[in-house]
């Protein structure tokens, strides 16, 4: 319910949250996140804790806004940002350059570890060379790829100078982000409303698969990849369409949803239980698709008054493995979508889901916890 | 109006003559060598921005930001330079960005809720957006103390207690703007509101009271009467009772006095919230109760006792006895709630103008003037609403204030009847000028939008203004403003973000992406400025870069001609490379024939016939060979610039390899179908 969603306003617009990692086989909530702001002439990567523990409730229940560890100045946009393991994030900036912060957890600091100067930069006319906006990374301890505005896809590994590989022009339009499809390859999609798989061991320069939307090419903003079954894709693009792909058939998605009004920035399948997926957008909404009614007739646990429920169903074609994703089955077809923030008018522009936590953050220069999405 | 003057640090007139260019948001001041002979030179140089808006010391908005422009002129000595006055300097205070973010969504909510509700509803729905202003202006204060308090730099410090101060003020005002216009209480609950008003504000006596409070015994303290007194003159009964009761018990001998002295204040009668009894009712009862407290002052029952014979002279509304605790009291204001609660507890809203005036007069007494923050707060108990706004936009060093109290008495549908002179009224002119503040903040801009929105006069100019000013420092900020004129069709906008993102895109050789941009704007100009990019890079390089968007361009195709002939060009070279062969030919010569190739692209798709034309095969018909030789023909004849052929060596040979080329395979195809039919 709402009560469960505390606010704080930060007085900088957030382009990126993500919850530090928690160590494998933890059994606490996760309680710390990182953010990172755009648009100010002094951005900041900050670290906070979204427990307050100082106001623990009686059954251990934390109540209260979060509240700021450490944060450093970060030169440029956020573009976007990613834990690489327990202390260390991968920050893409909008000049062009990819760092690695260190969160020195003993005496709550943050500083920069590492550093790659213009990984992305335009070779112009007059041949000067200036940086291109580091739109997406994604890292997988040791490797990270980064992809850009001038088309290029880069790969580093943490603490080694010089990249592993670089594929230049790989995209002769902007890629807005990129994520691990297995271990050596990588999905991508672009402002020409294509997704592409590369092969990182193959020396070619050129993806080895290229799906794209029919119709009018719209462009694609954010892309994940089911956490258990590597063949389902979900892509979200500037019509806020959300896209379900199968890229073992065919060159088009399974299904197109229509979602939001305006552009989906960000998409993620929940990563350990994947019938639950989350989009936040442009138009100031975030949605959470839950399909677990679909496969098996748990309860449905998400179903909350006073919010906007709807059903929909979407188009599929044949399928013959069982997910919900990917279900054809007209009769169970159905997918339970509630929009999490009524009233919101300015965007949402990146949010993320770890256990029963959500946190996201918006252009209204407000971040928010939930920390009971499946209450 | 007299607006005190404005001075540009660093900018001098006496040295250097000056020129003024004025933006939306901001005041360009440069120095210049302009007409140095006028008789400008004496001038001072002031400054008042944004017509009638002046500053009340705490938010000065003149901010030099920049200087050294290197002077050019020749002979003259050092640089001039340009000063960039700001007008709304309180956009820059970080914490403040908390009001103006929270505050945009209650002003959404508010615009959404228009007419939903009548009547009891609706005004207990703004009494609601009303407080939840100020509950935003109450945190952003704490915040604002907070870091006051944790900050170890004298002059930060001293800025943000100023803003402490600033935010108190707005909210005193605002508060008492809610009771006397939002909500509009009626006599008897009027008093219940400016009590709680007085009680929330007046926090100076708050330390003495919790002083008495918990020392050990409070009757014995020095202070003790004073909190009893601050709490009889306050209204709060039970409290000044409670304590009364550890005096009286502490003195047996005078327990008689202290439980009559109990006994008119228990029976004290105040109006009620509800309608349980009606105001002359209350009158009745009051006048009894009044003229009680009379006979026990007469007959002496508290002579003894200078203390509770004051409070009853309180009780009874005695002027002298009630400024006599005037330090209790702090505020005239005060001063004027007391006296009404003990004389004229059913004031109507329409008398308080009488005792607003004479209570400030008396309180101050010719001692001191009333400061700004006195004339705003009077001309609101004169219900001067107009007043209330001019005066609050002169004094306050932001429009946050002005803007979103003016919105709401418009939409409690108070503020109709005022038109402004230059067509807009004044509540859409204040919103105007607040969101101009907000855009010439490079990150706050986006709040800006919603306000320019519910404008209706003037919004839509404002925006298309502004936003054409916002930098397009990423693709994804430039992928922002568009959704926002988008969303409001504003085409021109549009064209102009799209084809500056498609020029810088050009700049940095990123073709595929400068496509895609004009794609976007469907800016079919455009369009066919990059197609032939990439037609040249392909007539140099021999091979198309960008493939992988060329062969998806799709229905966008159409948006150009000489994009769609791009599109087919590259799709004759795949059909080629899959070998084809009738099928490139019969697209190539479409191209020509059809008129879909650019005349000056003619010959490079001439030449492409080559090969084919050379096919062990026989590719070209008789017919289509025909058609090849006059496309060859018509170029070379309909040329104007027919010298230049002759003039070309390389030209010339090729124009003859063609021709050799054509008629050798006419020769071939008039066998070959001569044999396919005769057989």
């Amino acid at each position: 319910a709402m009560e469960d969603v505390s606010a704080k306003f930060v007085s900088q617009k957030i382009s990126r949250t993500r919850w530090r990692p928690l160590p494998a086989a933890a059994l606490q909530l996760p309680d710390v996140f990182a953010t990172g702001s755009w648009d100010n002439e002094d951005n900041r990567i900050s670290i906070w804790s979204a427990s307050d523990l100082g106001n623990a409730g009686l059954n251990g229940e934390y109540h209260g806004e979060p509240h700021l560890l450490c944060d450093i100045q970060h030169n440029g946009d956020v573009m976007d940002m990613q834990f690489l393991d327990q202390e260390r994030i991968v920050v893409a900036s909008s000049t062009g350059t990819v760092t690695i912060f260190r969160h020195h957890q003993n005496n709550q600091t943050l500083s920069a570890n590492y550093r790659w100067e213009k990984a992305h930069y335009h070779v112009g006319q007059d041949t000067s060379c200036g940086g291109a906006a580091c739109t997406g990374v994604v890292c997988s301890n040791p490797e990270i790829v980064t992809v850009g505005e001038d088309g290029r896809i880069n790969l580093f590994r943490a603490d080694q100078k010089d990249a592993v590989r670089t594929i230049d022009n790989a995209d002769s339009s902007t890629l807005h982000a990129v994520t691990f499809l297995r271990t050596t390859e990588i999905l991508t999609v672009n402002s020409i409303g294509q997704l592409k798989i590369w092969d990182l061991r193959q020396q070619r320069n050129e993806p080895s698969q290229i799906f794209s939307l029919a119709g009018d090419r719209v462009p694609l903003h954010c892309v994940d990849r089911h956490p258990n079954q590597q063949h389902i894709v979900a892509t979200g693009g500037q019509d806020g369409m959300l896209s379900i792909w199968d890229i073992r058939h065919g060159t088009m998605p399974v299904s197109l949803l229509n979602a939001h009004e305006a552009e989906m920035w960000e998409v993620h399948f929940h990563p350990s239980d994947p019938d639950h997926l989350f989009t936040c957008s442009e138009d100031g909404s975030l949605w959470h698709w839950d399909t677990s009614t679909n496969v098996s007739e748990k309860p449905s646990f998400l179903h909350q008054g006073g919010r906007s429920t709807a059903y929909l169903s979407h188009s599929a074609i044949n399928q013959s493995v069982v997910s919900a994703w990917l279900s054809n089955d007209p009769t169970k077809d159905r997918m339970e979508i509630t929009n999490l923030i009524p009233n919101q008018t300015l965007s949402v522009n990146s949010l993320d889901v770890l256990g029963s936590c959500l946190v996201y953050g918006t252009d209204a220069e407000a971040i928010y916890v939930n920390r009971q999405l499946f209450a | 109006d007299t607006v005190p003057p404005q001075v540009v640090p660093g900018a001098d007139p006496s040295a250097r003559q000056l020129c003024f260019a004025w933006g939306p948001a901001e005041v360009l001041v440069c120095e210049t060598l302009f007409g140095r002979a006028g008789g400008s030179r004496s001038r001072c140089l002031s400054l008042s921005p944004s017509r009638s808006r002046g500053e009340g010391g705490a938010g000065a908005a003149a901010r030099a930001l920049t200087d050294s422009v290197a002077g050019t002129g020749e002979g003259t000595q050092s640089s001039s330079r340009v000063f960039v006055v700001r007008r709304d300097q309180d956009i820059y205070i970080q914490t403040l960005r908390k009001l103006f973010n929270e505050s945009h969504g209650i002003f959404m909510g508010l615009q959404r809720s228009e007419e939903e509700l009548t009547g009891k509803s609706r005004k207990a729905q703004l009494v609601q957006v009303s407080k939840n202003y100020r509950s935003v202006i109450r945190a952003c204060m704490e915040d604002m103390h907070q870091a006051a308090v944790s900050t170890r730099d004298p002059v930060l410090q001293g800025q943000y207690s100023t803003q402490v101060s600033i935010l108190s003020a707005m909210e005193l005002i605002w508060n008492l703007c809610e009771i006397l216009f939002v909500e509009a209480a009626a006599a008897g609950p009027l008093l219940l509101r400016l009590l709680d008003w007085v009680r929330l504000h007046v926090c100076d006596v708050d330390s003495m009271v919790r002083e008495v409070l918990s020392s050990e015994n409070p009757s014995k303290h020095k202070l003790f009467w004073n909190v009893v007194d601050v709490f009889v003159l306050q209204g709060r009964m039970d409290e000044a009772r409670h304590l009364l009761s550890k005096e009286a018990s502490a003195n047996p001998t005078s327990m008689n006095m202290y439980k009559i002295l109990d006994d008119l204040m228990k029976k004290m009668p105040v109006p009620s919230l509800g309608n349980t009894q009606t105001l002359t009712e209350l009158e009745l009862k009051w006048q009894h109760w009044h003229e009680e407290c009379q006979r026990y002052l007469q007959d002496g029952t508290f002579a003894s006792n200078p203390h509770m014979e004051s409070i009853c002279k309180i009780l009874l509304g005695d002027e002298d006895a009630i400024l006599e605790k005037k330090e209790l009291m702090t505020t005239w204001y005060h001063f004027l709630v007391t006296r009404l609660l003990y004389s004229h507890p059913t004031v109507k809203p329409m008398e308080l103008r009488f005792y607003a005036q004479s209570s400030m007069d008396l309180f101050l007494g010719g001692e001191s003037s009333p400061e700004p923050l006195d004339m705003i707060l009077m001309a609101a108990f004169e219900f001067e609403m107009h007043q209330v706004i001019k005066e609050c936009s002169i004094v306050l060093s932001n429009w946050w204030f002005v803007a979103h109290l003016t919105d709401l008495l418009d939409h409690c549908k108070l503020l109709q009847s005022h038109n402004l002179y230059f067509g807009s009224n004044m509540r859409e002119f204040l919103l105007l000028e607040y969101a101009s503040g907000l855009f010439s903040h490079h990150s706050l801009w986006q709040l800006g939008v919603d306000y320019f929105d519910h404008c209706p006069e003037y919004g839509r100019v404002y925006l298309e203004l502004h936003i054409e000013r916002i930098p397009l420092s990423t693709e994804q900020k430039a992928l922002k403003v568009l959704r926002i004129c988008e969303q409001r069709q504003m085409h021109e906008q549009v064209r102009s973000i799209c084809k500056i993102m498609a020029m810088k895109a050009l700049r940095n050789n990123r073709l595929g992406s400068a496509l895609s941009w004009s794609i976007r704007a469907k800016d079919a100009a455009f369009a066919t400025l990059i197609s032939d990019r990439f037609l040249k890079d392909y007539c140099e390089r021999g091979c198309f870069s960008d493939l992988d968007l060329i062969d998806n361009l799709g229905p966008s195709m159409l948006l150009s001609d000489r994009l769609t002939f791009l599109g087919k060009y590259r799709e004759f070279h795949r059909l080629y490379g899959e070998k084809r062969f009738p099928e490139a030919a019969r697209l190539l010569l479409t191209l020509m024939t059809a008129h879909i190739a650019p005349c000056s692209f003619w010959m490079t798709l001439l030449t492409d016939a080559l090969p084919l034309l050379e096919q062990k095969e026989v590719i070209f018909s008789a017919e289509q060979t025909y058609e090849l030789m006059r496309c060859l023909e018509d170029l070379t004849a309909g040329n104007p610039d027919k010298q230049k052929f002759q003039d070309d060596d390389v030209e010339t040979t090729k124009v003859e390899m063609l021709r050799l080329a054509l008629a050798r395979n006419l020769a071939r195809v008039i066998v070959k179908e001569g044999t396919v039919e005769g057989s």
